[in-house]
């Protein structure tokens, strides 16, 4: 984000002004939208006019932005090798020789071979298709869900708030030792649904408790307030104002989150709860190279190191949504 | 306002707390020569600590620095010498007297006697006593009294032991069984003091007994403190001044600490390490073979394994694993291939016997091929080999055996792993016949006999036989060398009962077992035994 | 704000009921443990039905779950399977792993809230760059690993630490595994403040407290900081339970015998006492903890008013 210049590098508070009120991104957005944005105006969707939605701004702002535009090509190209990963492999993931071993990188095997031998760099990319999907797919159903739920409780509070936040403490409560040992152990699927259906299931209250501390924060800003006042209904201050602008700590989360669910996924395999074998996995290797670092540490490395790019994707991409998301950036 | 004043008071406090004490100094361990203390790794045993009571290692160490019983193994070789026992005859294998030495006192001072065992003996096989190691003395007379399949028991005490004088009792077997004083080294057969059964609690929280140690200090969870009791009467005398042991809930962290020096002695090398064992810790590392061999079982109460055909299938799956590779690549040689059922600590007198498999545990990619297809293939497709992912690591070698049946099949899903969440659910699968494919079995032997590498594993309905395996011409062998009186004769008779495996593979033998320790420079005359238990009582301090 | 606390205080008691019963249950469809005890052999039938009887595993769930529940108002926890009686595992579990706690707790204040000040103030420059890659390394190197290597480069080479935590555990040994424990989360913390300051740094009263000529030191800690802590607080509020029932692979590298290492045993052992009599004390950290988390709310954000 190398245009949006906060109030950092001198001191003084000429700075802070100049760059709240003359950044370069204002000069991507047309004076209507940037005053409809601003939270202060009481509301945005006056009667004159048909503004464009938030959201639509939003995607305007995206497209432009090179963090985004970057994020989104490593995504795609994660995508596509997971949909097919022979493009660029043309090995078999499970093709092994024990007899070469935590070899190290030789021509045609560039990663060198795992603790049973087999081909590193070919398990790196068809790991890509169960990472990628346990980690993105959770992502979303924990975000959905916690956001959801802890939203509705921070937004009504009371009775509703002692509810939902009641069940999130008991769920909170329940081990993934224990959860992974009881819900997937019946599981006779081979899928990856019932992973991420199994982390979706005991990762929501942590998005839960930020979504609700969140929109708390939220509600009582004067726009909000002035918004009721003006009669919106509950969806709308909900969709309009509170979400947009109590979303932010949930990206950071959700994000961060994406690259522990992965992890969590070797978590629940190294138990033998996960993945049925033969399956493929970044978490799987990266578990399994784990022990051996201190002799054949190429191993972690290309594992850990796709983990790596894919949760720097999703971070670049998650800050890049919440700016495009925060109007004062206009 | 106020709460965020309170708040960062709170962490500054908590910052100065760490500050002020993050100077912790080192302590070392005591003197050294004679009186050297030794620290070693340990694990939590799972159950009290009762003789009859303590079926795994972590328990049996402690058992055999405290007690000592009729029969030793002797550490080297695994030989039953006579201990507390003066002399045990027997004239028809089946009716036994046993005169203990007069010397032999409990570390509190109590005389050990013939009804110290008796009523030790008879504490074991009591029901209602839960005690996990009854059936070692399921052998003697009256036991099914004591000890009934079902319902309650009939009586006290065991009708076959009885107390002739001060040094002597007589024990009368309920079926001959002419190796039977060799049985009674196992930790269940050592005699207990009064104290035992007058202050049960008093003596769990701090066990008495009559061996070369003494119990200091005992704190559940995290250590136990060992000093040698000066005045103990056996030959075998401390050559230390006693062993701190330390509980490890992790064996690399045990490692670890050994080469940063904080620890003597870790009786558990993990596989990871060994590569590097060389440089950490140059010759200060043990590697001897341990009475465990591993096994893959099958399921006999499934129709489709229990066929002709199938034999044909095992043994061809048997020569589908290259053993060599996965014990050079996997556990860097801490296994050695099986050619046979037994251990090679029994020793060839002892009935082991290299290469009595042939070449049904030999590699061979195109035989092996060629045997799974003359039986008609895998039944249904594809061998799952169950194993417990919780401990001991099994995963790894479970998808080196895997894919060596692969590579010969040439078809990457002939063979997967299955991993079962916890080793209870394993066994609770096992042992109620839920199983359909392959899993993995692992038997350490409870005394140096080829006997108990056969009888309790695949004698029809044996406690052990999980695959329900069974086979006349086996029973009648195993039988008949039961009741041979003369030792070289049994032992020729079991072997031929072994060959009957060879024909039938039941279960595939893999691997035997070694013990890995590693110990620092500070201490000497380090060795394990063949249950792989450090003899620790040899250990000299520098 | 008095009847707000006692309000949620009596709501602790119908959570405490589910969460005994769900884990209990839980723990129930784990199916039979007595097979386990016995090592690589079965347990001799008659041995086996004696445990059972001992154990109560051979009544019905809701009979077990009721004398447990029973024992548990007398202050009787239950025994686990080695005979140790399940109090006494905590009374040596929860005082090891709640210093294990306040440790990574203050590594993730004290680092995290600095470093994600610096980040937010700084967006795009180096040190954001530095500490986003620092971030990432974090969440894709296991903890096991970043454990491990630190033990080895601390605990075995440079010889600054012992390489293992001795039983009782003081504070200063438990330093490195604190921080270790800390590492995923310190990710959490740096990144959450860092984003909640990026965005109130053009807040209203920022620009207003600058305009008044407070001192930049004032501004930031007075004026912007406390005004972002609230998803900070939260995180680390939810964060106190996960550390504290998940320590298991910290606590088993540097041989802490602590919460986790006595749940994972009691899980994998399958022994319902000691599993719901750890998960219940957590759950009750839990609802304090969050209790915390709600009245610091009204104190960061005097707007937030509880009745």
């Amino acid at each position: 984000m190398p245009e949006q210049k906060p109030w950092d590098e001198t001191t003084g508070s000429g700075a802070i002004s100049g760059a709240g009120a003359g950044g370069a991104m204002d000069l991507a957005v047309d004076e209507g939208t940037t005053l409809e944005k601003t939270p202060g105006g009481p509301e945005g969707t006056g009667p004159a006019g048909k503004p464009r939605s938030l959201w639509s701004d939003a995607w305007r702002d995206l497209r432009r932005n090179p963090v985004f535009i970057v994020s989104g090509l490593i995504i795609l190209f994660l995508v596509v090798i997971s949909i097919w990963p022979s493009l660029i492999a043309d090995q078999d993931p499970l093709n092994c020789d024990l007899a070469k071993a935590q070899e190290g990188s030789r021509p045609g095997h560039p990663f060198g071979f795992d603790g049973q031998g087999c081909d590193v760099y070919t398990r790196t990319v068809y790991g890509a298709r169960t990472s990628v999907a346990v980690g993105v797919l959770s992502t979303l159903g924990v975000s959905l869900l916690g956001g959801v739920l802890g939203g509705l409780a921070g937004f009504f509070g009371g009775g509703w708030d002692a509810v939902l936040s009641r069940i999130t403490d008991i769920f909170f409560g329940i081990p993934v030792v224990l959860g992974g040992l009881v819900f997937l152990s019946v599981v006779a699927s081979s899928t990856v649904w019932p992973v991420i259906g199994f982390i979706v299931l005991l990762g929501w209250p942590q998005i839960a408790r930020i979504a609700r501390g969140s929109v708390i924060t939220v509600k009582q800003n004067d726009y909000v307030q002035a918004a009721r006042a003006l009669g919106a209904s509950n969806s709308r201050m909900m969709l309009r104002h509170i979400a947009p602008n109590a979303i932010a700590p949930v990206i950071v989360v959700a994000t961060i989150a994406l690259g522990t669910f992965i992890s969590l996924e070797a978590t629940l395999s190294y138990l033998g709860v996960g993945l049925k074998p033969p399956a493929v996995s970044w978490g799987i290797d990266i578990s399994a190279a784990s022990q051996y670092v201190r002799n054949a540490p190429h191993m972690l490395l290309w594992p850990a190191g796709a983990l790596a790019v894919t949760v720097l994707a999703f971070i670049m991409l998650g800050d890049a949504v919440r700016d495009a998301l925060d109007p004062k950036l206009r | 306002m106020r709460g965020a004043t309170r708040a960062r008071w709170a962490v500054c406090a908590a910052a100065v707390a760490l500050t002020a004490t993050a100077c912790g100094g080192g302590d070392s361990g005591g003197g050294g020569g004679a009186d050297g203390i030794v620290s070693s790794s340990w694990g939590d045993p799972q159950n009290p600590l009762e003789p009859a009571n303590t079926n795994e290692v972590q328990g049996g160490k402690v058992l055999d620095m405290v007690f000592r019983g009729l029969v030793r193994y002797d550490p080297k070789t695994g030989e039953a010498q006579n201990e507390i026992a003066e002399k045990i005859e027997s004239k028809d294998s089946q009716n036994f007297t046993i005169t203990i030495k007069d010397n032999w006192t409990f570390s509190n001072g109590e005389k050990v006697t013939a009804k110290s065992f008796v009523d030790a003996w008879n504490y074991g096989a009591a029901l209602k006593n839960n005690q996990k190691n009854a059936y070692f003395f399921q052998y003697i007379d009256g036991y099914d009294k004591v000890h009934p399949e079902s319902g309650s028991a009939s009586a006290a005490t065991l009708s076959g032991l009885k107390v002739v004088n001060g040094t002597t009792f007589t024990a009368k077997l309920s079926q001959k069984f002419s190796l039977w004083p060799d049985t009674l080294g196992y930790a269940a057969f050592v005699p207990l003091p009064k104290v035992f059964y007058t202050d049960h609690d008093a003596w769990l929280s701090k066990p008495v007994g009559n061996g070369p140690y003494t119990i200091e200090e005992y704190a559940k969870g995290s250590s136990m403190n060992l000093r040698r009791w000066d005045d103990y009467p056996g030959a075998d005398k401390a050559q230390n001044g006693g062993i701190d042991l330390k509980v490890y809930t992790d064996n690399n962290t045990a490692y670890t600490d050994l080469t940063a020096g904080n620890l003597d002695l870790v009786d558990d090398v993990p596989a990871s390490q060994l590569k590097n064992v060389k440089a950490d810790l140059g010759d200060r590392y043990i590697n001897t073979p341990a009475g465990i061999i591993q096994t893959l079982s099958f399921p006999f109460y499934e129709k489709v394994w229990d066929t002709p055909d199938a034999v044909k299938v095992r043994k061809g799956l048997s020569m589908a694993i290259n053993r060599d590779q996965i014990t050079d690549q996997i556990f860097q040689k801490t296994r050695t291939p099986a050619s046979d059922w037994t251990s090679p600590v029994l020793g060839e007198e002892g009935g082991f016997k290299e290469g009595l498999c042939g070449s049904a545990c030999e590699y061979d990619k195109a035989e092996a091929k060629k045997l799974i297809e003359e039986g008609g293939g895998i039944p249904g497709g594809q061998l799952k080999i169950s194993y417990n992912a919780d401990t001991g690591s099994h995963k790894e070698w479970v998808d080196a055996v895997c894919n060596s049946i692969n590579n010969v099949m040439g078809n990457n899903k002939a063979c997967v792993g299955g991993p079962v969440g916890t080793f209870a659910d394993f066994r609770s699968q096992v042992s109620t016949q839920k199983l359909t494919g392959a899993w993995r079995a692992g038997w350490q032997m409870d005394y140096p006999l080829i006997q108990n590498f056969l009888q309790p594993l695949y004698y029809t309905n044996a406690p052990s036989n999980d695959g329900k395996w069974s086979d006349q011409k086996f029973d009648d062998l195993v039988d008949k060398a039961n009741a041979e009186s003369d030792k070289a004769k049994a032992v020729t008779t079991f072997q031929d009962a072994e060959k009957v495996l060879v024909e039938q593979m039941p279960v595939i033998p893999l691997w035997y077992q070694n013990g890995s320790a590693g110990y620092s420079d500070r201490v000497e005359n380090v060795s394990l035994n063949p249950f792989s238990v450090p003899v620790y009582d040899q250990i000299k301090v520098k | 704000m008095g009847r707000y606390v006692i309000r949620r205080l009596l709501q602790m008691i119908p959570v405490f009921f589910g969460t005994t019963l769900l884990i209990f249950l839980m723990v129930y469809v784990m199916g039979d443990p007595i097979a386990g005890l016995c090592g690589d052999r079965q347990c001799d039938p008659a041995t086996a039905a004696q445990l059972r009887a001992e154990f109560g595993l051979d009544k019905s769930v809701w009979h077990q779950y009721l004398s447990y529940m029973g024992n548990i108002f007398t202050g009787d926890f239950g025994t686990a399977f080695n005979g140790q009686k399940v109090t006494e595992l905590m009374a040596t579990a929860f005082p090891i792993t709640i210093r294990l706690t306040v440790v990574a707790i203050v590594f993730e204040i004290v680092i995290g809230i600095s470093l994600g000040v610096v980040t937010g103030l700084r967006r795009g420059r180096p040190v954001d760059t530095g500490v986003l890659i620092l971030t990432l390394v974090v969440i894709a190197v296991p903890t096991f690993v970043t454990g491990l290597l630190l033990q080895l480069l601390l605990g075995v080479e440079w010889g600054i630490i012992k390489p293992s935590v001795s039983s009782e555990a003081p504070l200063d040994e438990l330093i490195v595994p604190g921080l270790v424990l800390a590492s995923v989360s310190l990710a959490y913390v740096t990144r959450l403040t860092r984003t909640s300051i990026a965005e109130n740094a053009r807040a209203d009263y920022v620009r207003t407290a600058v305009a008044k000529g407070l001192p930049r030191r004032r501004v930031v800690v007075r004026h912007l900081l406390r005004n972002s802590l609230i998803p900070v607080v939260t995180f680390i509020g939810t964060d106190v339970g996960a550390l504290m029932g998940g320590a298991i692979v910290t606590e088993r590298i540097f041989n802490i015998h602590g919460v986790g290492y006595q749940l994972y045993q009691g899980i994998l052992r399958q022994n319902s006492q000691t599993v719901v009599g750890f998960v219940t004390v957590l759950v009750l950290v839990f609802l304090a903890a969050n209790l915390i988390v709600d009245l610091l709310y009204a104190v960061l954000d005097p707007r937030i008013r509880y009745a």
